[in-house]
């Protein structure tokens, strides 16, 4: 039968499996496909906290959901076009995001009886078999049985060593029905299995049987074409938040002169940028897997006030019990950033889900009156430009710097036009090297009209001092207990930090009018969602816009005009009300929430519904 | 300092002083310990700027103020990884942490035996006064059993470190112990320490004449110190006694005392060799609690010492060594990564 290509714009496919089924390669794979054919994209992986959960159960789905279009992509999308469900428990975890009448794609050896209890089907009910997905398109294949077909001349592999082969099967599958070429993928396993050949030539044999199925196979007659997606012009590549984000502080290092030093210890979802880092020494890149959480900032203290960048990565206990020394890092008036990854929470929480619920702890959560600037990033890509920006405060003004991402944005991807070297802007760093002829010994707290101390480091002959966490006298840096004093520096630690709003660009609207019904005001990885929802809206004719922090402390300093222009100020978060708080506290508006922490993003249509209510 | 000599000024314990008031309290053992620190730094044959200071929170860890050096008084039990991340990046600098019992054993415990089977090339002075000065007299993880204070009305039952002991658990590559009452002695162990390439580990027994006084008299004060002190020598045997009529004889693995012409000749006394892995944990556990009866003197000096190269040396040698091979790295490769497309 003739076969025939369908052109669409927008395609959700949720590739889902048990934790040992390969998906998140599988969709790895597909996306970089995707996203060397120019579309525009977002994923959004989530996976067990277990490396390992029990097989086959409701707790052990991986998924991975890719959303690639003509268009602007904004999110991961809120329901998938395409359901890929390796066993009967991710067809259960998944069918509720699925649109109606879309496609399943179902190894059907992953729906036998054993499959069928794991999964909770009451009395092995097959739903492959009962007629329940009637209104869906459901494609079977018994992919464990079509792999181990594909791979009878292999006598070397073992049973085991062939299945492992199946997600290559579905995805040259996947690749025919989207009019791919193999060749990525082709080009991913010569890298990763070049000297096995063995396993090299299986799972190619089984990507291209795969590709072949949707060939040869008379049912299927039509497959699907996406445009490339009409974004601004230039060279794209495809990155992952946490990647990104290493490659911000690199590139921020080289740009400040300052080696970097990053000491971490390990959390989910913030390990990927130790490992990372810990790569890049070519760089000059010194990481230090440090004993704790603990030892993770003040190792990067003891390097900041050697002089090199330091940077500390985790995510939200791991900030908890950071925070006595971040404290001690704004009394030593020293730069260093600290990322903090988040995730859900308190305590151990979700560790692998996302959510929003450290900016409290970021804003307020130490001892004493503790102020640091606070910068968050909004997609994978843009922790590249915002890490840059943290590191550039944080060296220029002479401060601690927090910075915040999450499970979301940290592994997700993304296309991203990555900038040149050359069209980075230098970040200047003096360091003090000498007495000035006025100055008959050095004064570590003497300050420039920003209120910024000098940076005098160990090996400076001449200006040997000492620092530390006891209150300083002004000027001097001598211990002091003096009332008068403390009051003056606590006042001048807030006004430092104040006064990096005169340094920061001021705050612009993502989409809409400047003036309008509802203003939706967000910070982080719900900046997709928000989008997507205002430009709907706007589409239909409402005044909606959506502006989207980078700098929440201090804010820019046109933030409190443009909450003025809107009728509704909408704060939509994924915890249970955080930055609302700050901003009624500031700006004395009556802001309206909306929230949601069930570790998953908020979704557009969600999103959509809301802020109708404020029409 | 007018004088120069090999292209660096003769300075003196004097220039390390600052005008900074020292806030001890007076008798403090602390303040021997300050003075010999300042008439050993003079002598190393290090710049003044490139030394360094780190302390935790105590009263010793008020050291850093003290000293016109560079200087941190961080947090309590962080110096250890405050020095590391310094060391890590800046080799060239000597990097001293005066930390105190509690500071180092307690709160700080972790950083203290991560850092030296790292081995960083520092020197910890580790102030031992058993007990909790700054926070007015609480037992501390050294303090004797039963010991009364305000924090243990009924007598203290925690079973107290050995901290050299400790250290040698960690593979700590120098371990040495002296005290703040035999100054010659402690100049000689801080420039043994300084010398030591490596993690130095130096416990300093310093008396706190206000909550536990006289805790170290037995070893300290010229009546008893002669039995119940074994000043270690190396390539010397392990003599001690007024007359050096006493020796430690080794009985197997158990270091008994013999006296000298009695029950044994110099010839039968264990001699000292710092280099022995072994018989060094032997002499690290002489540690019996001095009002026990038969109890062995307690040994200063130079415990161990041993080679092992400086995570510091790795770390840059790892970071020269990729330079080298593959080039500094690029940032626009870097940023390119290995796929790309176009959007015309
Ligand atoms: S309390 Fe004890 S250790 Fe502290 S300064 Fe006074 S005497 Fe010295």
């Amino acid at each position: 039968m003739e076969k025939q290509d369908v052109l669409l714009s927008d395609v959700v496919i949720k590739f889902a499996g048990d934790s040992g089924d390969g998906m998140q390669l599988t969709g790895t794979q597909f996306t970089n496909n995707t996203a060397l054919l120019g579309l525009d994209l977002a994923t959004f992986p989530d996976f067990p906290a277990e490396i390992r959960a029990p097989q086959g159960t409701l707790p052990g789905v991986s998924g991975f959901q890719l959303h690639f279009s003509s268009d602007r992509v904004f999110t991961p999308g809120d329901m998938c076009d395409v359901l890929v469900a390796m066993n009967a428990a991710a067809l259960k975890a998944n069918l509720a995001f699925l649109k109606k009448g879309g496609r399943i794609i179902a190894n059907i050896d992953g729906f036998d009886a054993k499959n069928l209890r794991l999964a909770n089907y009451i009395d092995g009910i097959n739903p492959l078999e009962n007629g329940s997905l009637d209104s869906y398109d459901v494609i079977k294949i018994d992919v464990t049985k079509l792999t181990r077909e594909t791979l009878k001349d292999f006598p070397e592999l073992g049973m085991k060593e062939k299945d492992r082969a199946k997600n290559m099967f579905v995805l040259g599958f996947l690749y025919w029905m989207y009019n791919r070429s193999l060749d990525s993928t082709i080009n991913y396993l010569e890298e990763k299995f070049g000297k096995k050949e063995n396993i090299l030539a299986s799972n190619i044999k089984v990507l291209q049987a795969g590709y072949n199925y949707g060939d040869t196979t008379e049912t299927f007659t039509t497959r699907y074409k996406v445009e490339k997606a009409r974004m601004p012009a230039g060279t794209y590549r495809s990155i992952m938040g946490n990647q990104a984000l290493a490659y911000g502080l690199i590139a921020a290092s080289e740009k400040s002169g300052l080696p970097l030093f990053l000491g971490s210890y390990p959390i989910t979802p913030a390990s990927d940028i130790l490992h990372e880092l810990s790569r890049h020494k070519a760089f000059g890149v010194r990481t230090f897997q440090a004993e704790d959480e603990i030892a993770a900032i003040t190792s990067a203290i003891g390097a900041s006030y050697g002089g090199s960048l330091g940077v500390t990565t985790t995510s939200g206990p791991g900030m908890a019990l950071k925070s006595e020394a971040m404290g001690l890092a704004v009394m030593l008036e020293i730069p260093l950033v600290i990322i903090d990854v988040q995730r859900g929470g308190p305590s151990t929480g979700l560790p692998t889900k996302t959510e929003q619920s450290d900016l409290l702890q970021a804003y307020y959560g130490r001892n004493g009156e503790c102020p640091m600037p606070v910068i968050a990033a909004k997609t994978p890509s843009d922790c590249f430009n915002a890490v840059f920006e943290a590191v550039r405060i944080s060296l220029q003004h002479m401060t601690p710097v927090i910075f915040l991402s999450d499970g979301y944005i940290a592994n997700g991807a993304e296309p991203w036009r990555f900038p040149k070297s050359e069209d980075l802007q230098p970040i200047h760093v003096k360091f003090k090297t000498d007495l000035e002829e006025d100055e008959h010994k050095f004064l570590p707290y003497k300050r420039d009209e920003k209120l910024v101390r000098p940076w005098a480091i160990p090996g400076t002959p001449g200006l040997e001092h000492r620092i530390g966490g006891i209150e300083k006298q002004n000027i001097t840096g001598n211990v002091s207990y003096d009332p008068e004093n403390h009051q003056l520096m606590v006042n001048i630690r807030e006004k430092k930090v104040e006064n990096i709003a005169d340094y920061i660009p001021l705050q612009t609207l993502d989409s809409g009018p400047e003036k309008g019904k509802v203003l939706v005001l967000g910070w982080g990885s719900t900046y997709g969602a928000i989008e997507s929802a205002a430009r709907q809206l706007q589409w239909e004719g409402h005044a909606v816009s959506h502006a989207h922090l980078r700098y929440l402390r201090p804010f820019p300093k046109n933030l409190g005009e443009i909450l003025n222009n809107f009728e509704t100020i909408l704060v939509p978060e994924i915890n249970n009300g955080q930055l609302i708080k700050i901003i009624r506290d500031k700006y004395l508006v009556d802001a309206k929430a909306y929230n949601k922490v069930k570790g998953v993003p908020i979704a557009k249509g969600e999103l959509v519904e809301e802020i109708r209510k404020y029409l | 300092m007018s004088v120069v000599e090999n292209g660096l000024p003769v300075l003196t314990a004097k220039d390390f002083a600052t005008d900074q008031e020292v806030r001890w309290c007076p008798g403090c053992g602390d303040y021997s310990i300050l003075a010999q620190v300042q008439k050993v730094m003079p002598t190393i044959g290090v710049p003044k700027e490139n030394i360094v200071i780190i302390s935790g929170i105590g009263c010793s860890s008020r050291f850093p103020y003290y000293m016109n050096t560079y200087g941190m008084h961080s947090i309590h039990g962080r110096a250890t990884a405050v020095a590391s991340g310094l060391k890590a990046t800046r080799p060239e600098l000597s990097v001293w942490i005066v930390t105190g019992d509690g500071d180092s054993l307690s709160i700080g415990g972790n950083h203290t035996i991560h850092l030296l089977r790292r081995n960083f090339d520092v020197n910890i002075l580790l102030f031992n006064n058993q007990i909790y000065g700054l926070t007015k007299g609480q037992y501390s993880p050294t303090s004797e059993k039963q010991k009364v204070t305000k924090s243990t009305p009924f007598g203290s039952i925690d079973h107290p470190f050995n901290p050299s002991a400790l250290a040698m658990g960690a593979d700590a590559t120098f371990i040495a112990r002296s005290m703040d009452r035999d100054p010659k002695h402690l100049q000689e162990m801080l420039t043994r320490s300084h010398k030591h390439k490596g993690a130095s580990f130096l416990e300093i027994y310093q008396n706190c004449n206000i909550f536990n006084d006289g805790a170290f008299e037995i070893f300290t004060e010229k009546s008893t110190k002669p039995n119940e002190t074994l000043f270690l020598e190396q390539g010397k045997p392990l003599l001690f006694g007024a007359t050096k009529n006493k020796g430690i004889k080794l009985d197997g693995f158990k270091p008994v005392v013999v006296e000298i012409g009695v029950d044994a000749s110099v010839d039968d006394i264990w001699v000292h060799d710092e280099f022995d892995f072994y018989k060094a944990q032997i002499l690290i556990r002489m540690f019996d609690d001095p009002r026990l009866e038969n109890h062995l003197p307690r040994p200063f000096g130079v415990f161990y010492e041993t080679e092992r190269a400086c995570y510091e040396d790795i770390l840059n040698l790892q970071v020269e060594e990729t330079i080298a091979t593959k080039g500094k790295g690029d940032l626009d490769k870097l940023l390119r990564g290995k796929e790309v497309w176009e959007i015309n």
